[in-house]
């Protein structure tokens, strides 16, 4: 296939299509909307299932019961609309059943903005519905991403029988980019051994969430973990950027890893030993990944769109040995790589405090900045 | 002993489509009345093994263990939704949710309108025990007037808890909706008019006429606090001259079925 000019958004639907998507199940809000529509065309034109559902809350329950027949199944949406799936993303984790997900996230929290942000991570990545659960949570940071990304989606929802989101924010969604597609893969309807498709020739079953015996319920939690080990084991993925000879490194993800990207190649010109590490799944969290690194980095700096949510993952891997510095733009904001650039050239030459939270000492410079 | 060859005359039994296990329900709930009729269709129908149900939750949670057939439990409300994820994926299937009055009249009152705009073309199997049986007797939106219940202690008062809500009647106004009818389940003529009802709902999705939807006026006595033979006697005085039976909305194509 050759490369074309495509909008995120737009790129992940068709992605979604070429990778044996059969139904999807969604409602309209922006800066996810080009997901919506362009499957509102594309799956009725090729005889699969497109349902504009009357709330996030029907759509993610549409999907769950898709799900249990073993279909190819997927809904998106923002920020809001992402609450208001928590329902029912908690209900498919209990069934242990596959289901892909898009957050096309937005400035928060309530009705907040359409513009990119960061700031569900801590949802995506640490729960938001109730219970003991955990979804694969990858993360995009340009539009070819978003396309190889959604396809895996699929697979590792199927193999693990779990949610796998894709976190994505406005920035990436709504950009323009060349990028490749896949082929079209022919839509195969595998006939689980978990599906409830109809009793024909078989034993009925039962897909449920429900363990009103407490062992029973326990036992599931357990089961949850061990596939949850399995998928730490096998599913950690992320990249590097200069890191052969890096004195102290940037992690980002998405959004924020792109732009740090730039101003990371803006200070190696300037001769600044720098390098970037961008974690791509969330969840499983490349934690081993960041503690080696400690072992020879001088520091850290954590870029992100929100407070400082993955930066609480990074302290975690780091515990301590060196500074972890934090720099964050919110509210829908996107910081320049300038902004970043100047990060570096700060971590670069001046003596790192440690005492006080990386978050507020942030908190601290960039109020002081604002009002000077 | 003297042993006499008696010729077999089964009369009665379990249907295939209802499994052998004793169920939860109290003595006197007419929740296992809706489940044998459900059961007698499908095995009438024999469609027992293409058939997905959809539980709720309420008193009826476990109902997926009482039918033979494949079972998924929605979320509080949410069966609607989840039927109609189903049924599009597999339009040949027979696809049918049950639902108390709290979960379809109160929390999935959107997903219910919804399904019914869209005629999803689905069976809707409708408990209306005007209480919320479960959780232990609660006022449900179906509740009357003045009934004393764990939440409404001193009967509800419609000027602070508003007023009984008509599903049947709400739904026959849908354009999507092709069999909306209410039932009760109170005596045995009725119990054979509302096994009709539930044929005919199952048959409007058989020929895809869109949503159907049987409202049975069922009893709770543990949480309305009397007698079963009471309960049935206090649905008949009191719920039915608030929900009047009758056919909401019939299809015109329906008047061909015969079965
Ligand atoms: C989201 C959510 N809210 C509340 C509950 C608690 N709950 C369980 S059953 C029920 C009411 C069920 O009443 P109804 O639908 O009338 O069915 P019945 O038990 O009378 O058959 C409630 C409120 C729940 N399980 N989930
Ligand atoms: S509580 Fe009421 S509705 Fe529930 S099983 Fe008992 S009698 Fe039936």
């Amino acid at each position: 296939m050759a490369r074309e000019l495509l909008k995120g958004n737009v790129a992940m639907a068709e992605a979604a299509v070429r990778a044996g998507l059969e139904a999807y199940f969604g409602y309209p809000i922006t800066p996810q909307t080009e997901v919506l529509e362009h499957l509102s065309a594309r799956l009725p034109e090729l005889g699969r299932t497109f349902v504009q559902a009357e709330s996030e809350v029907a759509a993610i329950n549409m999907v769950y019961g898709a799900a249990c027949t073993g279909t190819r199944v997927m809904s998106s949406s923002s920020s809001p609309g992402v609450s208001l799936m928590m329902e029912g993303i908690s209900y498919i984790s209990g069934t242990e059943i596959p289901a892909v997900l898009v957050n096309v996230m937005r400035g928060g929290p309530g009705l907040g903005n359409i513009a990119p942000s960061q700031g569900d991570y801590n949802q995506a990545v640490h729960g938001g519905g109730h219970g003991d659960y955990n979804m694969i949570v990858l993360a995009p940071s340009t539009v070819q991403e978003s396309i190889d990304l959604m396809v895996l989606a699929f697979d590792l929802a199927e193999k693990y029988r779990m949610i796998t989101m894709l976190l994505t924010d406005g920035s990436i969604g709504q950009m323009m980019e060349p990028a490749e597609l896949p082929e079209m893969r022919p839509v195969v309807r595998k006939d689980w051994d978990w599906a409830t498709n109809g009793a024909i020739g078989r034993e009925r079953r039962i897909l449920s969430s429900i363990y009103i015996n407490p062992p029973l319920e326990e036992e599931t939690n357990l089961r949850l973990m061990k596939t949850w080990q399995k998928v730490q084991a096998n599913e950690v993925r992320y990249k590097e950027y200069y890191l052969d000879d890096a004195e102290f490194i940037v992690v980002g993800f998405g959004t924020s890893g792109r732009v740090a990207l730039s101003a990371v190649r803006a200070a190696r010109a300037q001769g600044i030993k720098v390098g970037l590490f961008r974690p791509i799944s969330l969840n499983p969290f490349p934690y081993a990944m960041i503690d080696e690194l400690a072992n020879k980095a001088s520091a850290f700096l954590v870029v992100e769109m929100n407070s400082g949510q993955m930066l609480e993952d990074i302290r975690l891997a780091v515990r301590g040995r060196v500074p972890v510095e934090f720099y964050a733009r919110l509210g829908g904001i996107v910081p320049f790589p300038d902004e970043v650039l100047s990060e570096i050239q700060r971590v670069a030459t001046t003596k790192l405090n440690t005492d006080q939270h990386p978050r507020d000492a942030w908190l601290a410079r960039f109020t002081a900045q604002s009002e000077r | 002993m003297i042993s006499l060859a008696v010729p077999e005359n089964l009369v009665y039994s379990r249907p295939e489509s209802l499994t052998s296990v004793h169920n939860h329900y109290c003595p006197g709930c007419t929740h296992g009345v809706a489940h044998r009729l459900i059961a007698e269709v499908l095995d009438e129908m024999n469609v027992r093994d293409h058939t997905i149900g959809v539980a709720p939750v309420g008193c009826s949670v476990f109902a997926y263990n009482y039918f033979n057939c494949d079972f998924v439990e929605a979320a509080h409300g949410r069966a609607p939704a989840m039927a109609t994820g189903i049924k599009r994926v597999l339009p040949d299937r027979v696809v049918f949710t049950y639902q108390g009055d709290g979960d379809l009249a109160s929390i999935g009152m959107a997903e219910i309108m919804h399904a019914a705009a869209r005629g999803e073309n689905i069976t809707v199997i409708f408990i209306n025990n005007a209480i919320y049986g479960m959780t232990g007797g609660q006022m449900a939106p179906t509740s009357l007037p003045g009934q004393k219940t764990t939440s409404s202690p001193n009967g509800r008062d419609v000027e602070t808890a508003g007023y009984p809500i008509r599903m049947a009647e709400i739904l026959a106004n849908m354009d999507g909706a092709g069999y909306i009818v209410r039932r009760s389940l109170h005596d045995p003529k009725n119990i054979r008019m509302a096994k009709k009802a539930i044929r005919m709902a199952f048959e409007t999705q058989m020929h895809g006429l869109g949503f159907s939807m049987v409202e049975l006026l069922s009893t709770c006595p543990t949480n309305w606090g009397i007698t079963p033979i009471e309960s049935l006697t206090w649905l008949e005085d009191h719920m039915i001259p608030a929900y009047p039976l009758g056919d909401y909305k019939v299809s015109e194509h329906l008047a061909a079925i015969k079965f």
